[in-house]
């Protein structure tokens, strides 16, 4: 097989499960004749026709309710968000909405919004967002956020069969950036488990998405320098693998977050109080964030190398915390 | 007050149909009732909001809807839910956060639903929210082959919220079997209606999306009744969603807790004369379908239903604190098993066929003023221009005077490939 990109695990993902189970539709915004913004959905209006890939008008609210309702008589509609930061206008109908529905009155709500996020690619403040932390805080997702193309497949279509609603985050600047050989068929990748990309023992390095490649990066420079960073792909965000997280920890004793939300409410802030609650006596050092700026994502290229963490501070922070 | 113009355009009923709506509207006053002298031997966790005067239009609506119908009720649609079957005792465990409610006190009010056998789905309290979802109900539908319709209701203040707006717009351009009632009750909390909308009559919006609406006189329930039942089944024969206005008043404050002193006391004197269950006991007799030993008969069984019911309530339990963690996640099949109810042959929908044409619009592109002031049309490009005579559309008649309805025709759709 040949490697395929991140776009393509995407788009083989929906066009397999649509062709296995007729419950499964797409909904969103010239997801049809364009297939797409990013071209995830190209050629699947082609295969499974109108009724299967919805073309709507500009109405994220109206996507995400039309979804709900239609998951509420059985099948399993896959929402796209043409970007994510777009996410916001649809934010009540989500959480008010579709997450409260199993734990208030027993209403299973299957299915999944997805959509590109992230920045790295100059998108400017609109168009970069990385919004998980926003629906971390509400009880109800399950949340997704690939590193992989493997991933990437194996996971969509696990979320797609999943009962939960589940938000599944799309790194833009992984599409066409990254290719994998994955294996020929059907396959999932269960959800709720990380797993670790790199075997180390001086220091515990958290990451997901885009910045799980940086992370490797910034890895191998420190092998160099002769610390064993073991890096860890959460890979979801909700549920998370404590398991994997603890497990590492206990191991190599330190711990360093590295995440492309701003720092401020990102998932290391609860990680560091999920360690201190759980694995206080096994550290040995603080636990240490490298993040974006408390801002939102700048536009020119300068200004958002400034914001986003790269290898270089990844490198700086670990050196630092594996000498405490 | 079915006044004899409207008898002219409504269809007569069947002696049980006229009955049924007469129980229901009962029933759905004497619930209420009931939860009121609970609030006030405070046993009602939180707040009780009234439909008093309303039932017309929550029972009239959702008696034209079938079994297998769709609805999701606003908070003052409880009449609306005892139609479709839900029993008082849900009404009341729910209000009183019981045990026994169907959801386990997990939520309050009318905020409970029942996908598998009522076809309910619980409403927010966030409005307009339910209109999309509604939306995707009958989108789904159709896609399953199932020839349902949803309905679901919105207030004079929840139609200025934007999702009503996106819902119904979705609703358009998929053609969805929808039907919206837009209870325009005059008051949105303490601000009233003249000073939300600058329209006279709000199923003017449907206008903008294309759409059929109606006008009728909310406390009439024979015009309701037969204004939905030609909406749903308008809707369920493929032609698209409707809105209907239903001219009315809000008796009782936003909640029990507003005495609504901000309500001109005329408006409230005008509005207590006309009165849905006067009106229409007054009609049955006029009609010889109600007598003094019928109406006696309707109140006995009403009185040991709720009886029972309350009591039901009353003596349920709260529910035990462990339930607080339970239940956010469905954990798999054991939790639900989703299956839909396919009613068409499903490898209609694998590659490469697809029947159903999906896509609403409209034909020209309108006209507009040129440089030197004259009309000027304009087309797509693909599509033939207009001719400039355009029909213009009346917006009605003012509320009351309008018992059945003024129809208004929408702009002309076409499917497409």
């Amino acid at each position: 097989m040949a490697p395929i990109t991140f776009l393509e695990a995407i788009r083989q993902a929906m066009f397999e499960e649509m062709a296995a189970d007729p419950r499964v539709v797409l909904i969103g915004e010239d997801v049809g004749v364009y297939g797409g913004a990013f071209k995830t959905s190209e050629g699947l209006l082609e295969q499974f026709g109108w009724e299967r890939v919805i073309d709507t008008p500009i109405s994220e609210s109206a996507i995400i309710g039309a979804a709900c309702g239609m998951s509420y008589l059985g099948l399993r509609p896959i929402a796209e968000l043409q970007f994510i930061d777009f996410i916001a206008c649809c934010f009540n109908q989500l959480t008010n909405f579709v997450a409260k529905g199993h734990y208030l009155w027993d209403a299973p709500a299957p299915m999944v919004v997805r959509g590109p996020a992230g920045g790295g690619v100059h998108g400017g403040p609109f168009h970069s967002l990385s919004p998980e932390m926003y629906f971390l805080h509400t009880p109800g997702f399950k949340i997704v956020y690939p590193s992989t193309p493997y991933d990437a497949k194996g996971l969509l279509k696990a979320s797609i069969r999943d009962n939960n609603p589940v938000l599944f985050f799309e790194h833009k600047f992984l599409y066409r950036r990254i290719k994998e050989e994955i294996p020929p068929g059907d396959y999932t990748v269960p959800l709720g488990k990380a797993i670790v990309r790199r075997e180390g023992k001086h220091l515990t390095l958290l990451s997901y998405a885009a910045m799980m490649h940086t992370s490797l990066e910034a890895a191998d420079a420190l092998g160099k320098e002769g610390i064993e960073v073991e890096v860890i792909d959460l890979r979801m965000l909700i549920p998370l693998d404590e398991e994997t997280i603890l497990g590492s920890v206990r191991k190599t004793n330190k711990c360093l977050v590295v995440h492309e939300d701003t720092k401020t409410g990102g998932i290391a802030g609860e990680i560091a109080a999920i360690l201190s609650e759980k694995a206080f006596h096994d550290l040995d050092g603080p636990l240490v964030r490298v993040a974006s700026l408390d801002t939102p994502v700048p536009y020119a290229p300068t200004l958002e190398e400034a914001f986003l963490p790269n290898a270089q501070k990844i490198f700086t922070a670990a050196k630092a915390l594996a000498r405490f | 007050m079915p006044a004899s113009d409207s008898r002219v355009n409504t269809p007569r009923l069947s002696r049980q149909q006229y009955l049924d709506l007469y129980y229901y509207m009962r029933l759905n006053r004497e619930v209420e009732e009931t939860m009121t002298r609970l609030f006030r031997q405070n046993k009602i966790v939180g707040g009780l909001y009234s439909s008093l005067g309303q039932e017309a239009i929550s029972v009239g609506t959702a008696y034209a809807l079938e079994k297998r119908d769709w609805l999701a009720p606003m908070i003052r649609n409880i009449g609306a839910l005892l139609v479709k079957g839900v029993p008082p005792r849900d009404i009341f465990t729910q209000h009183m956060a019981k045990y026994t409610s169907p959801t386990k006190g997990k939520d309050g009010t009318s905020h409970f639903g029942d996908l598998e056998n009522l076809h309910i789905i619980s409403p927010i309290s966030m409005l307009g929210d339910l209109i999309p979802v509604l939306t995707g109900v009958a989108m789904a539908g159709r896609y399953l082959g199932q020839k349902i319709v949803a309905m679901t209701w919105i207030g004079d203040g929840g139609s200025s919220t934007g999702v009503f707006h996106e819902g119904l717009n979705l609703a358009a351009s998929q053609k969805a079997a929808l039907v919206v009632v837009l209870e325009n009750n005059l008051w949105a909390y303490s601000t009233p209606v003249g000073r939300q909308v600058p329209l006279e009559n709000l199923a003017d919006r449907a206008k903008a999306y294309g759409i059929q609406s109606y006008i009728v006189d909310g406390n009439d329930v024979v015009a309701v009744y037969s204004t939905a039942k030609e909406a749903v089944e308008r809707a369920r024969s493929g032609g698209g969603p409707i809105l209907i206005e239903a001219k009315t008043f809000r008796r009782r404050g936003h909640a029990q807790h507003d005495p609504a002193e901000y309500v001109p006391p005329a408006q409230r004197a005008y509005w207590e004369k006309r009165d849905p269950i006067a009106l229409y006991e007054k009609f049955l007799t006029e009609e010889k379908i109600l007598d003094p030993k019928g109406k006696k008969e309707t109140d006995e069984q009403l009185t040991a239903l709720l009886e029972k019911e309350r009591e039901f309530a009353e003596n349920s339990p709260m529910p035990p604190p462990e339930l607080a963690g339970e239940g956010v996640y469905c954990t798999g099949p054991a939790c639900h098993d989703l299956q839909p109810k396919w009613e068409r042959p499903i490898d209609e929908l694998l590659p490469p066929k697809s029947c159903v044409e999906p896509v609403w619009t409209v034909e020209g592109f309108g006209h507009g003023k040129g440089a030197t002031g004259r009309d000027a049309p304009i087309h797509f490009g693909d599509t033939q221009a207009k001719p400039v005579a355009s029909v213009k559309v009346s917006s009605g008649t003012s509320a009351v005077s309008v018992k059945k309805g003024a129809k208004k025709k929408s702009a002309r759709g076409r499917v497409r490939q």
